[in-house]
């Protein structure tokens, strides 16, 4: 694989690394013939980005050869090294003038090439391991809610927040308004309400009526910001829905997408579903996919989340790139248009459930980085693996990767 | 010894801080400042009696060993900011063997009177790096270098450095846990001002010893390598100070003796 980036597009492709590392701690590149995609996941496997940028968007892009059975070369390099070539993104843009990227597998080198001024050249060898294709399984079809807004609207929001707060709260409210509140765990008990309403987001025309039990001491600070409908550039929410899920991860994603000034697109459905925000440009798809929440009011309705099966407790020495798991996790919280009743979420953690079509290997998840042990993201719809040919739609737990170790 | 702007002393003092002590030696023709390590690498701050506003030694030359850091501690006691406008005055006195190093320094009407201890001096390296000797020789201007420098691959155990008449002219390589990585400066580039190579010389210099040279190199304009026919390494550093005055930093650095092939 060859392509040559030129201008401009050099500190896209490092603002686009930096994101990917608040992800995961290995960057998969993986070459296609619609471009060249960089991908990460975390170790908990309840968040997945992906950057995929289009040929038009390289001076000169050279997937590689394939033949009919050989797939195009892909691999994966540890972020921390691939992160140290794009560190510095002033240094990027004031000298950088052409990033090449050469990927020689014969000499198990990636090449990363920066022409910079003066005639100066920087070259970086990196090692990289092969890999089997990294890929979240999701469909942004089938979920039931969308948002869109400029980035800087989100940005200004999520700024309100602690930078240590681990999940958020989106949701409906009333007068068709959106909210955002952070996540706060049962163990706080009722928790006093801050209302954060600046001037500069859309305020509500009324104040919010009290339906909350009544503020109590607490030591946990909540913080609730509403936005009107009209901030965002498309609204298309199903009443009542509300989902959670880290805030930390979709921080990487957002200062992207303000930086490049792209709207941002929020897809999501019922709670437990992933949360799918993508960002989209003549030359550019970038999705970010995160685990959330799931709800315990919802468990009934919700086929996924039903059903709890005894599986053999897994082994954790999975293949890296190949896990494929759900956990179901049940946590409920007092949503923000759910009955004003569960203010006490019950937390019971349930065993690895299996979805009835899939042969695929489980396990218990270990947290989400930055949550109570106890607690545990529906993790990701990795699936295991697809061979050729299986129709395409990720909306069940198709497997699109090969599985080194063979299916359980 | 006076002067009347303490930051011209002190910042080319920092340049060549990377251990503990230093060797002074004045000369009629100055103030020469000695830092070695390991045996390996020493580094010399020149500070010419030019800068000085008054400057007189007794006998032909005087040499003394010093803690580099408290006597950087003391010419920056009224602090390190450099306000336009505020310096600090500085006047030195030694006088003689065996006496300590007194230092009187002004700001603003304040006065302070250190003394600190000397000490033997100890036998100093000699790179015998003489004009002559040298195979390979470039001057570039720091710009240049400097984010390389500070941005070098600390994983890596030694810096190489390649220097020919025919590509790649220039190239400073490591090898550290990634990978490797080269940085190369073609021979036209405009950061080049000077290119005298006559001999491809590829050698190697432990990176934690040519760290510390970073410093310089972030004080000065211009840098010039030279090489001899052993490998030693002398980097050589033009810095211009406050007052457009022109002082000399140089690193003088052995190879390092595990050559291994290099990587690709």
């Amino acid at each position: 694989m060859k392509c040559v980036i030129a201008g401009g597009n050099v500190k896209v492709l490092g603002r686009a690394v930096h994101s990917l590392s608040r992800i995961g701690d290995e960057l998969y590149l993986e070459p296609t013939e619609g471009g060249l995609s960089l991908r990460a996941v975390n170790s908990s496997r309840s968040a997945f980005a992906s950057f995929l940028f289009a040929p038009l968007f390289f001076q000169l892009y050279e997937p590689g050869s394939t033949g009919p059975d050989t797939e195009l070369f892909r691999c994966k390099v540890h972020m921390k090294s691939f992160l140290g070539i794009f560190r510095s993104l002033p240094s990027l843009e004031k000298s950088v003038g052409k990033c090449l990227i050469l990927l020689k597998p014969r000499a198990s080198r990636l090449v990363l090439q920066l022409h910079c001024k003066y005639g100066v050249t920087k070259t970086h060898n990196l090692a990289f391991q092969e890999c089997e294709r990294l890929q979240a399984v999701f469909d942004t079809q089938r979920c039931a809610s969308r948002l869109c807004a400029p980035a800087r609207v989100l940005a200004e929001a999520v700024v309100h927040f602690p930078l240590t707060l681990a999940e958020v709260t989106l949701g409906t409210g009333p007068g068709g308004k959106i909210g955002l509140r952070n996540y706060v765990e049962e163990e706080a008990g009722e928790s006093c309400r801050v209302r954060g309403l600046p001037p500069t987001l859309g305020c509500p025309s009324a104040p919010h009526p009290p339906r909350f039990p009544p503020p109590e001491l607490s030591k946990t600070m909540v913080t609730e910001l509403w936005l009107a409908e009209d901030e965002f550039q498309s609204v298309a929410m199903a009443p009542g829905s509300h989902i959670t899920f880290c805030l930390k991860e979709f921080r990487g994603l957002l200062s992207f997408a303000e930086a490049s000034n792209l709207p941002l697109t929020i897809h999501f459905d019922e709670p437990g579903r992933p949360v799918i925000f993508t960002l989209d440009d003549t030359v550019l798809e970038v999705h970010l996919v995160l685990a959330t929440l799931s709800d315990l009011e919802s468990n009934s309705q919700s086929p996924s989340t039903n059903g709890v099966s005894h599986l053999p407790a897994p082994s954790d020495d999975f293949p890296d790139d190949l896990e494929s798991y759900m956990v179901a996790m049940e946590t409920s919280e007092g949503g923000l248009e759910g009955p004003p009743s569960p203010t006490f979420p019950l937390r019971t953690p349930r065993p690895a459930e299996s979805q009835p079509e899939e042969e695929e290997e489980e396990e218990e998840e270990g947290a989400v980085p930055g949550t109570p042990p106890h607690k545990k993201f529906r993790s990701l719809f990795f699936g295991s693996v697809m061979t050729p040919g299986r129709p395409g739609p990720a909306t069940s737990q198709e497997v699109l990767a090969e599985d080194s170790d063979g299916e359980s | 010894a006076s002067l009347d702007n303490a930051r011209h002393l002190s910042s080319l003092l920092r340049a060549v801080h990377f251990q503990d002590h230093a060797t002074c030696v004045a000369t009629a023709s100055g103030l020469r400042v000695t830092v070695e390590d390991a045996k390996c690498i020493q580094a010399n701050a020149f500070i010419q009696a030019e800068i000085f506003q008054e400057f007189s030694v007794q006998e032909e030359s005087v040499m003394f060993r010093i803690s580099l850091s408290v006597l950087l501690d003391c010419l920056t006691i009224f602090g390190t900011s450099s306000l336009p406008g505020t310096s600090t005055a500085l006047r030195m006195c030694y006088r003689g063997y065996g006496y300590p190093l007194m230092l009187f320094l002004e700001e603003g009407g304040v006065v302070t009177v250190c003394k600190i201890n000397t000490q033997e001096p100890d036998e100093l390296l000699d790179f015998d790096f003489c004009s002559t000797k040298v195979v390979n020789k470039i001057i570039l201007q720091s710009e240049g270098l400097r984010e390389a420098f500070a941005e070098l691959d600390m994983t890596s155990e030694v810096l190489q450095i390649t220097m020919s008449p025919d590509k790649p002219y220039f190239r400073l390589s490591t090898f550290g846990n990634a990978g490797s990585a080269h940085l190369d400066y073609p021979r036209d580039s405009d950061l080049m001002e000077a290119f005298h190579c006559t001999q491809t010389q590829t050698n190697r210099y432990k990176i934690s010893l040519l760290k510390p040279s970073t410093k310089a190199l972030a004080l000065s304009c211009k840098v010039s390598i030279r090489t001899d026919a052993q490998g030693f390494l002398s980097l050589q550093y033009m810095i211009r100070n406050e007052d457009g005055q022109i002082c000399f930093v140089e690193y003088y650095c052995c190879p390092d003796e595990n050559m291994s092939e290099a990587e690709l």
